[in-house]
């Protein structure tokens, strides 16, 4: 495409841009406003907040309030901070991104490459699975829990995240397949790999880019849960979302806000982690799928 | 026995029959080429030979073996995909090896096979590279090693050279020729370019419609056309078509010229059989470029309605009868549209067609 260079001149194409990049930053700040409370809310005292105001900085900064809540906060009767919760959620999504995104993966590959009669029904309920509520799996969900003697543990939670997350891997990757070339995998048939060397050989290696949206979109959601974690696991077993609920809204003693705040700058570092490691690739792959379609 | 044997083969998709009942014998080292329009079941065959996909019924004989039930892999092929369907995550090495690795062979065996083909092939100082930095022809060259690394018993190519340029294809195609003369490879080869049917084939199968129309050899195929349809796939330009009918055992052409018959007929004929003269332009020419050995050279006047030089020749356009004659002269002779000139039609290489059937006449 062409720029229409003479309908506009430099200086009002200068003003234009200076606009955009004001707005942007008003946007930007507005954003990074609740993050800009929450970290010098954590590292304030209890009195300087009570007292202060809240977009001041810290006068004396402190990492009390961290060490508090990953430590000693007190969740409802127990007081040994966040970090078991916390090792909870890790352990909660680690495997159920993994396998989520491995069966994923396979289901693609089957959808795409293996095709069987009646692969688009397959496809077509694993997709309507996409659209079905959190809050309509609740009954049934906990019924099959109970009957595995899976309920109250990780590795319940773990299965219903990879049951509730499959429907939206396969569709991330059975759409990346659909546009990987036929011939390869006939030509890998004649060179003599089977079903699963021709995944982990040729298929997976280049998945890179659909592989990394997958994994975001997964650990966000997941890590993310709220109403799946409240739901099948109570206590000591919770995952990091419902104990910073409890720690939040516990009615006993003090409110403190500072390590409320610590709490939940803790909570949202893992999926900031996840973000800045992959997001570069993150664009790529959407933009991948975006055109290959 | 043939090496290769394709016997009754069907192929339906659905209702649809994409194979209609294939009948192919190829010896040991033949050069078979394949070639039909588009979508005429060329690459459905070749699938099928390959195993890749299953015939709705007849046999494929590999040396003697019924493989119709053989994975592909154990068929012992080797096939050269259009797109060359190189492996994007390996290396040229990685690639090339990755069938005997498949196989088990250990890794200093395959190393050095693997450098035995690139030196063939003229690829050495691309072995680390992946696919993707690599230019059309020598993708090409990759996936003619990774085939030729297995040394199997047939290899299939599918269109290999139609994603390269004009002058890379003739060389690439020389090459193809040359490893055929020099490994005596058995071999079918998919196409729907005519030269390179004629230049490469021991054998051409001419298809249509899933239909076999000619099995011979190129000059088979050309001089001696099974029916019409052969005759104007074949050859470019193609071959002349003009219309008449046997009269008195002579061939009377719409146009009111009356012929011998051609020397491709052993038996005229019955009177008043409606037929079309097929004679190809090059046995069109002027009297000092015509074969003085022909038998039957017959001289004919017509004007010329369009010249074409092509530098190493001229194909003139034309009208006799009316109908449009293409004729091919020495690129010095002096004529411009509009002008008559006279050209002497080699009977000797003509041929006859019934006008119904398309059959042609022996
Ligand atoms: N899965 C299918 N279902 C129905 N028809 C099919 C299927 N696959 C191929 N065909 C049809 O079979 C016919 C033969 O296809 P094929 O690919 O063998 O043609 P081809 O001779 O290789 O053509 P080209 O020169 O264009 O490669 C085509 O008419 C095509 O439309
Ligand atoms: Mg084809």
């Amino acid at each position: 495409m062409s720029a229409p260079a003479d309908s506009v001149s430099p200086g009002s194409a200068r003003a234009a841009r200076y606009f955009i990049y004001g707005a942007l930053l008003v946007f930007a700040l507005v954003y990074l406003t609740p993050l800009y409370v929450m970290l010098t809310t954590s590292l304030k005292s209890l009195d300087e907040i009570r007292g202060g105001d809240m977009m001041a900085l810290p006068v004396a900064p402190s990492l009390d309030a961290w060490f508090r809540a990953w430590g000693e906060a007190c969740i409802g009767v127990t007081c040994g901070g966040i970090k078991g919760y916390f090792w909870n959620s890790l352990k909660m999504v680690v495997p159920a991104v993994a396998i989520s995104t491995l069966l994923g993966a396979l289901n693609g590959y089957v959808l795409t490459k293996w095709r069987f009669p009646g692969h688009k029904i397959v496809f077509g309920m694993m997709l309507f699975a996409c659209f079905i509520p959190f809050q309509a799996v609740l009954i049934p969900m906990a019924r099959v829990l109970g009957i595995l003697g899976m309920s109250n543990s990780t590795a319940g939670l773990v299965l219903v995240h990879v049951i509730y997350g499959l429907g939206f891997t396969t569709l991330f990757f059975r759409n990346y397949y659909e546009a990987f070339p036929d011939e390869l995998i006939k030509s890998a048939m004649i060179d003599g790999a089977g079903f699963f060397r021709i995944f982990w050989r040729i298929l997976l290696p280049s998945s890179g880019p659909i592989i990394v949206v997958t994994v975001i979109y997964q650990f966000t959601n997941i890590w993310n849960d709220f109403l799946f974690g409240v739901s099948f696991a109570s206590g000591e077993g919770a995952p990091m979302t419902v104990a910073l609920n409890n720690l939040v809204s516990s009615s006993t003693g003090v409110k403190e806000y500072n390590v409320d705040m610590a709490a939940a700058v803790i909570a949202a570092l893992p999926t900031l982690f996840v973000y800045i490691v992959a997001g570069r690739y993150f664009v790529r792959g959407l933009m991948a799928g975006a055109v290959k379609g | 026995m043939a090496f290769l044997e394709i016997r009754n083969l069907v192929r339906k998709a659905g209702a649809v029959e994409i194979l209609k009942g294939i009948n192919i014998d190829l010896e040991k080292g033949g050069f078979l080429v394949l070639v039909g329009p588009s979508g005429c079941g060329k690459s459905t065959l070749l699938n099928a030979i390959a195993g890749l996909q299953q015939p709705t019924s007849g046999e494929i004989i590999i040396n003697g073996q019924v493989v119709n039930d053989l994975h592909p892999a154990k068929r012992d092929i080797a096939m050269v995909f259009q797109s060359y369907a190189l492996y994007p995550n390996m290396t040229v090495e990685e690639n090339i090896g990755f069938a005997l690795e498949m196989r088990g062979m250990p890794k200093t065996e395959r190393a050095e096979a693997i450098r035995g083909v690139a030196k063939t092939l003229q690829i050495e100082h691309l072995l680390t590279r992946r696919p993707a930095q690599l230019s059309g022809g020598q993708r090409q060259r990759v996936a003619m090693g990774r085939a030729l690394v297995r040394k199997p018993q047939v290899f299939l190519f599918d269109e290999p050279l139609s994603n390269l340029d004009a002058k890379l294809r003739v060389e690439v195609r020389a090459e193809i020729k040359r490893l055929h003369q020099t490994t005596h490879a058995t071999i079918v080869y998919v196409t729907h370019d005519q030269i390179e049917a004629m230049t490469l084939a021991t054998k051409i199968v001419v298809m249509k419609e899933g239909i076999i129309q000619q099995v011979g050899s190129p000059s088979d195929i050309y001089n001696r056309p099974a029916n019409t349809f052969v005759a104007d796939f074949m050859g470019s330009p193609a071959m002349n078509m003009l219309p008449g009918h046997i009269d008195g055992g002579m061939v009377h052409l719409t146009g009111g010229t009356r012929l011998p018959l051609p020397g491709t007929v052993s038996a005229a004929p019955a009177q008043g059989t409606e037929v079309l003269l097929g004679i190809r332009p090059e046995a069109v020419t002027d009297r000092s470029l015509a074969d003085p050995s022909a038998k039957h050279l017959i001289d004919i006047e017509a004007p010329v309605e369009l010249t074409e030089p092509t530098g190493s020749d001229m194909f003139l356009i034309l009208r006799h009868g009316g109908e449009a004659l293409t004729a091919r002269v020495r690129a010095e002779v002096a004529v411009e549209a509009g002008q008559m000139i006279s050209v002497a039609l080699n009977l000797d290489k003509a041929v006859l067609f019934e006008k119904g059937t398309g059959q042609r006449i022996a």
